[in-house]
């Protein structure tokens, strides 16, 4: 699993830290381009592809790319 | 970025102009994945009121005409007439739907004309500065209700019902999934559509109804505060029902309607 968040387009709401049913997702010190936090991807192995977080972020920073099990 | 971004939306126009973490973007992505399920993007056209709700299409690659306040239905009956061969959703907000344009939506759900409302609906007039709107719950306190609203909140869903809308669905931004596939349910049906969609305002509703400004946990009260079920009596005391209320494909459409009449003047 690929994930990314797109830095011009997040706005630091943090939905994504609570929504994801694995907390793939954690905070940082990363900013955005807005200056506000923006999250960062710790656990990827634990991702399941669900896509919540892909339907539940309001700016549609996040893409969650499938790939086959090698 | 959103996959569904590369193909739906102008991309000079980002970022967009909600506040961090406003659910009209959930309703924007939503929106375009019930169009990519259906792949009919060359066929929709959006009309929208004014409003931050109505905001919501300005930013698809798509035909878009944002309208009056409260003039959205207006327009997009209009629109149907003329181009009956396009499938039009309307995007509003609880302000823009319910008061200013309520003598539209009754309207139009009486014709059971073929258009597939979206009404986003945060319970507050959250462009204008947090003034009461008709959906706000009763004993809320508001900039423009400093003592607790005293009027009962219009249910727009049990409105539209009443009139005969042919499909009548309520869900909230936490419901994303459920939310897309009514709408391409809507858009694919012949008839009025109607869904509303609990949205969360973090900024003024937060700061004013949910005490809270934090988007994820209005969204969790949102889930709390609702129960999915078929019918509205259902829910039971204290909560919010939602679901898919009413799909029927019995009544005639009020465009192929006209048609008929006019063939028939015309002899």
């Amino acid at each position: 699993m690929e994930i990314t968040i797109d830095k011009a387009c997040c706005k630091g709401c943090g939905i994504c830290l609570k929504a994801c049913p694995k907390s793939v997702f954690g905070k940082s010190r990363k900013r955005n381009n807005y200056g506000t936090a923006m999250p960062e991807v710790k656990n990827a192995e634990k991702c399941m592809a669900c896509g919540a977080c892909e339907r539940l972020c309001p700016d549609g920073a996040i893409n969650v790319e499938r790939k086959a099990k090698e | 970025m959103n996959k569904l971004y590369e193909t739906y939306i102008k991309k000079e126009a980002l970022p967009t102009l909600f506040c961090s973490g406003c659910g009209n973007g959930i309703v924007q992505v939503a929106a375009m994945e019930a169009m990519e399920k259906l792949g009919c993007k060359d066929e929709v056209a959006c009309v929208s009121g004014i409003g931050c709700s109505s905001w919501i299409p300005c930013y698809y690659k798509l035909d878009v005409l944002h309208g009056m306040h409260g003039r959205a239905l207006p327009f997009a009956e209009g629109l149907k007439l003329a181009r009956p061969d396009k499938k039009i959703l309307v995007f509003t907000g609880d302000g823009d739907c319910a008061a200013i344009g309520g003598n539209h939506l009754i309207h139009a759900a009486a014709r059971n004309i073929d258009l597939t409302v979206i009404m986003v609906n945060n319970y507050i007039y959250g462009m204008t500065g947090g003034q009461k709107s008709p959906t706000t719950p009763k004993g809320s306190v508001t900039k423009t209700s400093p003592w607790g609203s005293m009027d009962e909140p219009i249910d727009a869903v049990k409105l539209v019902m009443v009139l005969g809308a042919t499909y009548v669905a309520r869900w909230t931004t936490a419901h994303p999934a459920q939310l897309a596939k009514s709408m391409a349910e809507g858009m694919k049906h012949e008839g009025f559509s109607f869904i509303e969609v609990l949205s969360q305002c973090p900024v003024q509703a937060g700061k004013s109804l949910w005490k809270e400004k934090d988007s994820y946990r209005i969204m969790e009260t949102y889930k709390r505060m609702t129960k999915s079920c078929g019918s509205l009596e259902e829910a039971g005391e204290g909560k919010i029902p939602i679901g898919v209320f009413r799909h029927d494909n019995q009544r005639e459409e009020y465009a192929s309607k006209l048609k008929t009449v006019t063939r028939k003047q015309k002899g």
